[in-house]
Order: C-alpha cells, then structure tokens, then sequence
C-alpha cells in the first residue's frame, strides 16, 4: 500500500461527508451520503484486497506523536478489518434504507450516520487506548440524537437510556484506562497487550472494562436498553445498532479484556457463562412471546450475542472463531432482518406482527428473502449463522458440557421463535386488506436485501474466506490466553491418544528409595 | 528589591488601577452618554492587562524573582495563567452587557467601571503571597461583585440577588478572616511561605482550625458544596451579563487562590486539606448535578451546572501534584469558554419583540427555529457534560488521570460515576432543543457581538480545540510546576 494513510482517509471522507450533508436539502443530502458510503465501501474493499494474511499483525499502521503523551496511532489485525468490513458494508444499505422513510431533516439526519461511521471505523482501527475511548464514547452523540429526533412515539425516554446506561459503563472503563496506563506506561493497545498486569489489579480492572462492554453487548441484566432503543430508532438506526454498534462490546472483550487481563478472564468466566446462559433461555423466551416484530428481533439480539460471550470466554480457537463469525454474522443477520421489518413498515406503518398474515401470497419475493433470513439466523446450515454458532458451540463444549448444554436451548428456541414470527408474518390467510395489497418489493429494496443475502451463503458455504484473515490473530490470543485457559470438564482431546503425564508414575527401584520419597 | 522592579511586576494591576480611576471621573462627568465609551475603554484596559501578563506565562516564570514588595505579591507563571482567563472572561462581560442593559433599563457607565475593580481585586487574589494581600484582592473583588449583582436597581431579583450575595458574602469574609487570624495565631506569621515553615514542623489544633476556616471562606468564593447555597439565587436574580461573569472571572480567581493556599501555605500539610477537598468535590459534584435535575431556569441550571464544574476542578487540586494543579488549570480554560459561551447562547435568547428569555421551556424546539444557535448549544451541552470528542472530555480527561497518577482511584471512580448523573440534564437541554415540537418563542435576533463570542467559544471547545492543547498543556505544566517547591 505504499505510504497511502487508508485508515485515516476512511475516518476522513465520511467526516468531511457529514460536514457538506448538514448543510445541504433533502436531495442532495441523500446523494451525498449514498457516495461518500460507497466510496469508503470501495476503499473498504481495496484495504480488505491488500490485508497481508499471515503478515505482520498491525497493518497499514498510522502513527502521530500528539500532546501529553497521548498518540494518533491507528492500525488494524484482521479481527479489526472484518468488523471494519462489516461496517462499511452496512453504511450505504443504511443510507438506503433512509431513502424514502426519513423525509424531515434530512441533512442532519445523513450528517449523523456519516459520523457514526467515521467513529465506528475510528474505534476499530485505534491503536492508542485513548484514542479509541474517544471513538467509542463519541458514537453516543449522533445515536443519541438519531433515536430521540426520528424515532418512534417513545423515542424519548428510549435515547436517555441508551445514553445514560453506555455512558455510565464507560467511564467507570475510562478510570481503568488511566490506571493502566500509569503502571504499564503506555497507552498503545499493542503494547498493553502484551503487558503483564498483576493478577490482584486485573480482577478491578476486568471489572471496570466488563461494566463498559457488557452494557454494549448487551448481556443480561444490563441489555433493557437494547429492546427500547430498537423499537424507537428508524430501520437504520436499528441495522447500524445491531449490525455495529453492539459489536462494540464484543470488540472490546477480544481487544482489550481476554488478553489484556488473562487471569482475570479466567477467573470471571463463570460470571460470563451465567449471565449468557441466562441471557440466552431467558431472552429466547420473552421473544418468543412479543406481539412487536423489531423488539422480538432486539431480544434475539440479546440471545445471540449471548452466544459470542460464552464462545470468546471459552479460551479456544473454535470459540474465539466462531464468536467472531457470529458477531459477522448476526450484523448482517439481524441488520437484514431491521430492513425486512422496515420494508412492511414503510407500507402499512405498524410493527404488530398481528396485522400483518399471508405475506407470502402478495409478496413472494419479500417472503423469500425474509425466509432466507430467518434461517440464517436460526443458523441453518448453508447460512452465516451456522458455521458461527457451530464453532462457538464447539469452542464452549471443551470447557463446560453444562454451558453447551443450556446454549443449544437457546438455538432451539430460537428456531421456535423466528418460525413463530415467519409463519405469522408469511404464511396462513391475508387477515387485513391493506396488508393483501401491499406490493412487493421495489427495485431499491432489492438493491439493499440481495448483497446482505448474498454475502449471508458466501459466509455459510464458504467461511474460510473470513476467517482466514483473523486466524493468525486468534491462534495470537489463544497462545496468549493458555497460561490461563480453565481445564475443561469435556475431556475433549484430538490426535493420537496419549497417556496423561501425571498419571505415569515411576516405579520405585528399591523399598529403601520409595520410603525415602514418602518421607 | 526597589521599588522600581517590584512596580515593573506590578504592571498589569497599575494599568487596571489607573485605568479603573480615570473611567471612575469619566463616568462622574460624562453621566451615562458616556457608557459606550467607558466600555470600550475598559475593554482596551483589560487588553492591555492582559498584553502585560501574556509574557510572564509564557515564559513561565516563577521563583524570588516574581515577588515584589518583598514577598507581599507574586507574578509567577501560574498567576499570570489565571490572570489570563480572568482578563479574558472579563472582557467578554464587557462585550455583551451594553445590549442587555440597553434592551432592560439603561447601560451605565458604572458597570464597566465594576467590571475592572473586580479583575483587579481578582488580579491581586491570584498573586496573593501573603494573607493580607489575599484578604485586600478578595475583597476589593467581593464588593464589586456586590454592586454588580444588584446592578438593576430597579429589579426586585437583581436586588434580592445582589442583597443575597452581600450577607453571605461577609459571613464567609468573616469566617475566613477568623481562619487567617488563628493561622496567624498559631504560626506567627502571615505570608505562605512562613506559614509553610512553621506548619512543616507538625499541625497543632488551633493551626488546623485555622485552616479548616480558611478553606470553608475560600470554598464559599468558589460554591463548592456545602457552602453553595448562594449560587442558584444570585445566578438567577443578576443579570445575565453578570451572572456570566460571576460563573466564570471570579471562580478562575478563587480557585487559583484556593491551590496557591492549599499548595503553598499548607503545602506541608497535604493530608489536612486533601480530605477536606475530596468531600467537597464529591459533594458539589453530586449535589451539583441533582440540583440541577428540577430546574426549569437555564440560569439557575447553569448555576448547578457550575457547582458540579467546581467538584472536577477540586479533584484537580486534591491530587496536590503538578499533573494535578495543571490539570486545573487547563480544566479552567476549557470551563471559561463553556461557561461563557452558554451564557452568551443564553443572552441570543430573545422573543421577537426583544425581551430576553431564560426559561428551558423557551428553547423548545431550537433546532428547527434558530438551528446554528441550537447546534452550538448543543456542542456546548456536550463538552460540558464530557462527552468526547468535545474539548469539555479533555478537562475531564486530565483531570482524572492526574487523580489516578496520585493514588486518588476511588475518588476518580467516584467522581466520574456521578458525573454520568449529571449528563442527565445536560442531555434534557439537548431533547428540548431537539426533540420536542418548537415553541417559537425565541425567534429574536442576536447581535454580532454576541454571535462573534459564541462562534469563538463554540470552536473552542469543538473538536478543533485540541489543535491548541498541546500549547495549552504546556503552558499549565509551566505554571503549575512554578508553584511547587523544586524538589
């Protein structure tokens, strides 16, 4: 790539994008956005092209020494280039799905999202801690200011719990920051990574960053936000939260807490596997039995993100995998599933899932698609879904039969509930006139659903394509994490059977020599 | 020292001094068709204080050389800094108070007359070496800001405000001087660095008192909890022009004097104050952003908004290190633009016919109808709740990080989980600009004046302020290593 700063220009052009959409009217705003998305998707594209797999670790890195210490240091792993990839991928079918449904305010409303991707690509290219809570923290603004001014009915209350909740984790991480980085005296995250901190001071600090990203994840308790934020944001605002903005916490769990504090992670996994177990049958059931189509997806959000927690906590390469595939995954899952919602909303106006029926007959096309998705997200083999869940399931099973265990519930509940909620929308008799003449999809829909469709199979029947870029920085964290790695109750071991060392005793030469020993 | 050095460091306050006497006469001769032209004046007065100072702090002097009158005065580097914001935020009163009084009575030429009085007691405040020469800066300060609260005669508020300010004003006056009369009991002497030697030696409980008096005076200059009660009614009651100077010249001033106090006076007794300050700063964070939750006057919100402001600038100070009392400082900045450029967005507030608005009500829908003004209250709203990437995070940022570096952990933590209590009604600023159906009350139009200052304040504290923070650093960093003891 020569000297060419591609990370910054990609934080760049949507910024600048931002400043031109605000002050600019409806049509020239919409335009605006859709380029300047597409040209960072195409500058997305030629980063993911030139990635070195198997290369150095940080790549394409950018360094500036500023003020107090304190670096511009960008630079990414291939973990960090698919969430990238993820977002760039998702930003033009956002500004798309805007199109028609956002009519008021149209220039501040792209000038938000442009944000929002510049911070979202900021916060996964940062290579200096500070640098990224800056990042992190200031997507809290424009989502905030998306969810309160074109959100639904209760929009309000909706955009001061999702700041208040994120905020209050935040900054508790923020503290843990400084503290870090008094005693390593560094803030590059590469370094830190490799820091030894003292296991005593890891357990607060494991803390402090978990009360950050467990509010993003979201996991059970802390998730309540998640549903309200959902239902009141526009379909955008719900694909870029789903898609991205949840992956967040994820990020930060794999980054910054699994191997910076090792130990720690070691000793809270329980805390981590309770908390998704939980997350996952309880969440699983309270979807089950929502009447709102975008908040039954949220509480699937909640399930699957579940998922990724227990597959990163369980110390190996198959979870570390499959908890990335799974965020991959369910961005483009649930965000595809926003947009199906979105599209039957922008007709008829409401989410009751009762009013709609029989979509199969009138919107053959539509019901399709959405079938597609509902079995991605399902996991059905053939699907994106599939391969992550398989790995994390996997992954998790070599540490603890009993999480496995109480995991496939939640598959299989969320099997029964997405089959609830496509038979409902689907299938059986058309129950309501306006519903039956509801035309099917428009050539701009197409255009948003079918790329996500198509890179949905490509990750389901051939994974290997993502994967490849992030397994020399997975084997990375597990070589890291091995010192800490929690002996599994499964027993599972491959290859040739060997005798265990311990088990191997040395048969005493003499009576004289074995006493000796005893004594 | 002759007199001659000592007079050459004293420069910027004999320009204020003469310069506040000869508007005095020109105010007494001219009546108040001479108003435009005292302001102005006091304006260049304050420019020229302000051109005096600029070297000292950028050369960041410190050390017996700045002490003039043999130690009764210090112009160090970390004076001048406060001098600096104080000059600066006194300027920005001067500005755009004419239209204000204009509009509500008449504009007298008395007020920038005040105006300079103030600065100038606020001067020698922060170049206090000497508990005489602190006690004449506060209150050459104080009864200025008496007459200045109540500087609508004619308004019952004003009156009751400036009434207000004036008897709880001489209580803490009182109580501080009785504090600085058991120090001087107990010590033998009144100047910082006597008191420092003779406290080096052990604390006794008359000298602790003394101390205990001395901070609670000086925490009721800066209304940090518990001594705060003053600030929501005095806020409200002044007029707005005030009131944007009270949250922003004098609190620079008492908290500048606070950390030469703390440091240099009591520097050898840290753990004596330091937990008197971590229960203020606390304390006026919490109740500084619960107060703030019932408000429905912006004034009164931004009064609250101040208190809180205060705790974060006291976690600075009770780090009691370079990084900390630095950190302050450059909390100080950055809270001297916040605060004046919301006060200023609150002065553009102006129904069709003129009349200023101050209620929250009044801002609904802002965005819709004066979208460059909602947009830079809210950046505004933003910094001062610390979100990043506003500069306002950055105050925040050093200023937790010096308290980490000093072993201060839980304080941080503390600290900062309550200020998420406070993003609260930051945020409701931001949902009644936003969010809410417009009003249509503030339609008015404002001034360029005003527009000029808001534009400056808002770029400030945007994104782009921190192409000026490493300067700002660094200049902090200079002054506040001036005050500690090389070591």
């Amino acid at each position: 790539m020569g000297g060419f700063p591609i990370l910054s220009t990609m934080i760049l052009v949507p910024l600048i994008g931002a400043i031109i959409c605000l002050f600019l009217e409806a049509k020239a705003a919409r335009s605006v956005a859709l380029v300047i998305t597409l040209i960072n998707l195409a500058l997305g594209i030629v980063l993911w092209l030139n990635y070195d797999i198997g290369g150095a670790q940080w790549q394409f890195a950018e360094r500036a020494d500023l003020f107090a210490g304190f670096q511009y240091a960008l630079g990414i792993d291939g973990i960090a280039l698919m969430l990238i990839m993820l977002s760039v991928f998702l930003m033009p079918i956002c500004i798309g799905a805007s199109w028609e449904a956002i009519k008021t305010r149209v220039g501040e409303y792209m000038a938000a999202f442009l944000l929002m991707e510049t911070l979202m690509i900021g916060t996964f290219a940062a290579q200096d801690i500070f640098l990224f809570y800056i990042f992190f923290e200031a997507g809290l603004i424009p989502m905030y200011l998306i969810i309160g001014i074109w959100g639904g009915d209760n929009r309000i209350y909706a955009s001061y719990k999702f700041f208040l909740y994120t905020l209050l984790g935040s900054v508790l991480m923020l503290i843990a920051m400084f503290w870090m980085v008094n005693v390593a005296g560094t803030s590059s995250i590469a370094a830190l990574m490799q820091y030894d901190f003292a296991p005593e001071a890891q357990t607060w600090l494991w803390l402090a960053f978990f009360a950050s990203f467990a509010v993003k994840m979201p996991m059970w308790p802390v998730h309540t936000w998640l549903p309200d934020a959902h239902v009141q944001a526009p379909t955008a605002g719900s694909v870029i939260l789903a898609g991205v903005l949840l992956k967040l916490g994820g990020y930060g769990f794999i980054r910054f807490s699994l191997p910076m504090f090792p130990e720690a992670s070691a000793q809270f996994a329980w805390l981590v596997f309770a908390l998704s177990m939980i997350a996952v049958v309880v969440t699983s059931l309270i979807a089950l039995v929502q009447h709102d189509m975008k908040k039954l997806i949220a509480y699937s959000s909640v399930a699957h993100m579940a998922i990724v927690t227990v597959g990163l906590f369980s110390f190996n390469v198959q979870g570390l995998e499959g908890s990335m595939i799974v965020m991959l995954s369910h961005g483009l899952v649930s965000g595809a599933l926003f947009l199906c919602v979105g599209v039957i909303y922008d007709r008829l106006h409401t989410r009751e899932i009762d009013r709609y029926g029989g979509l199969s007959i009138n919107m053959p096309a539509y019901a399709t698609l959405f079938l597609l998705f509902t079995m991605a997200s399902i996991g059905l083999p053939g699907t994106s879904g599939f391969v992550g869940e398989f790995l994390s399931l996997a992954g998790i099973y070599q540490v603890s039969s009993t999480v496995a265990f109480v995991c496939t519930t939640g598959i299989i509940l969320g099997a029964g509930y997405m089959l609830y909620l496509y038979r409902r929308v689907a299938f059986g008799e058309q129950k309501n006139a306006d519903a039956a003449a509801m035309p099917d999809l428009t050539m701009r829909e197409y255009a948003l659903l079918t790329p996500i469709a198509a890179v949905v199979l490509w990750m389901g029947i051939y994974p290997e394509s993502f994967l490849a870029p992030m397994r020399a920085d997975i084997a990375a964290l597990d070589a890291r994490l091995a010192r800490a790695a929690p002996a599994g109750d499964a027993m599972i071991s491959f290859g040739e059977p060997v005798v265990d060392e311990a088990v191997i005793e040395e048969a005493p030469t003499t009576p004289d020599a074995a006493v000796e020993e005893a004594q | 020292m002759d007199y001659a050095a000592s007079f050459a460091l004293i420069a910027p306050e004999l320009v204020l001094t003469i310069a506040g006497l000869g508007l005095l006469l020109i105010c007494a001769w001219g009546g108040d068709k001479s108003a435009k032209l005292v302001s102005i004046l006091a304006c260049v007065a304050l420019g020229g204080a302000f051109a005096l100072v600029a070297p000292v702090v950028c050369s960041g002097a410190s050390g017996p050389d700045t002490l003039a009158f043999g130690g009764l005065f210090a112009a160090d580097a970390f004076a001048g800094f406060a001098k600096l914001l104080i000059f600066a935020a006194s300027g920005a009163a001067l500005v755009v108070a004419p239209r204000y009084f204009e509009k509500v009575a008449t504009m007298r030429p008395e007020f920038a007359v005040l105006v300079v009085f103030a600065a100038l007691g606020m001067s020698i405040m922060v170049s206090a070496t000497n508990l005489i020469t602190l006690y004449m800066g506060l209150e050459l300060n104080s009864l200025a800001a008496y007459v200045l609260a109540a500087f609508l005669r004619n308004d019952e508020r004003s009156g009751e405000a400036g009434l207000k300010y004036f008897v709880l004003g001489a209580l803490a006056s009182g109580i501080l001087l009785y504090g600085m009369s058991l120090i001087y009991g107990f010590t033998g002497t009144v100047s910082f660095d006597g008191i420092h030697a003779a406290l080096s030696s052990g604390l006794s409980t008359g000298a602790l008192f003394g101390l205990i008096f001395v901070l609670a005076g000086l925490a009721f200059k800066i209304s940090a909890v518990p001594f705060h009660m003053w600030t929501p009614d005095v806020y409200e009651g002044a007029p707005t022009p005030v009131t944007a100077f009270f949250a922003s010249a004098p609190k620079v001033a008492a908290i500048a004097l606070t950390a030469r106090v703390a440091v240099e006076a009591f520097g050898s007794q840290v753990d004596a104050w330091r937990q008197v300050l971590i229960f203020a700063a606390l304390a006026s964070i919490v109740v500084g952003a619960l107060g703030a939750i019932g408000q429905s006057n912006i004034k009164r919100l931004l009064a609250y908004s101040s208190i809180n402001n205060v705790g974060f600038i006291l976690i600075g100070l009770a780090a009691a290190s370079v990084a900390g009392v630095s950190a302050m400082l450059v909390y100080l900045s950055i809270y001297v633009a916040m605060t004046i450029g919301s006060f200023v967005a609150v002065l553009m507030l102006r129904s069709e016919d003129g009349s200023y608005l101050d209620s929250i009500d009044d801002l609904a829908g802002l965005s819709t109808t004066r979208p460059v003004l909602a947009w830079c209250l809210m950046a505004l709203m933003f910094s001062l709740a610390g979100i990043p990437p506003l500069f306002g995070f950055w105050g925040k940022f050093v200023v937790f990080q010096a308290a980490v570096e000093a072993d201060l952990i839980w304080l941080a933590a503390l600290g900062i989980a309550a200020s998420v209590i406070g993003a609260f009604y930051y945020l409701k600023i931001v949902k009644v600009m936003f969010f809410d159906a417009p009003a249509g009350r503030a339609t008015g139009n404002a001034d360029t004046a005003h527009w000029a200052l808001l534009a400056i304040a808002t770029i400030f504290i945007s994104p782009l302020g921190y192409a000026i923070n490493g300067w700002l650093g660094w200049l902090a960093d200079m002054a506040a290593s001036g005050l500690f003891p090389a070591v």
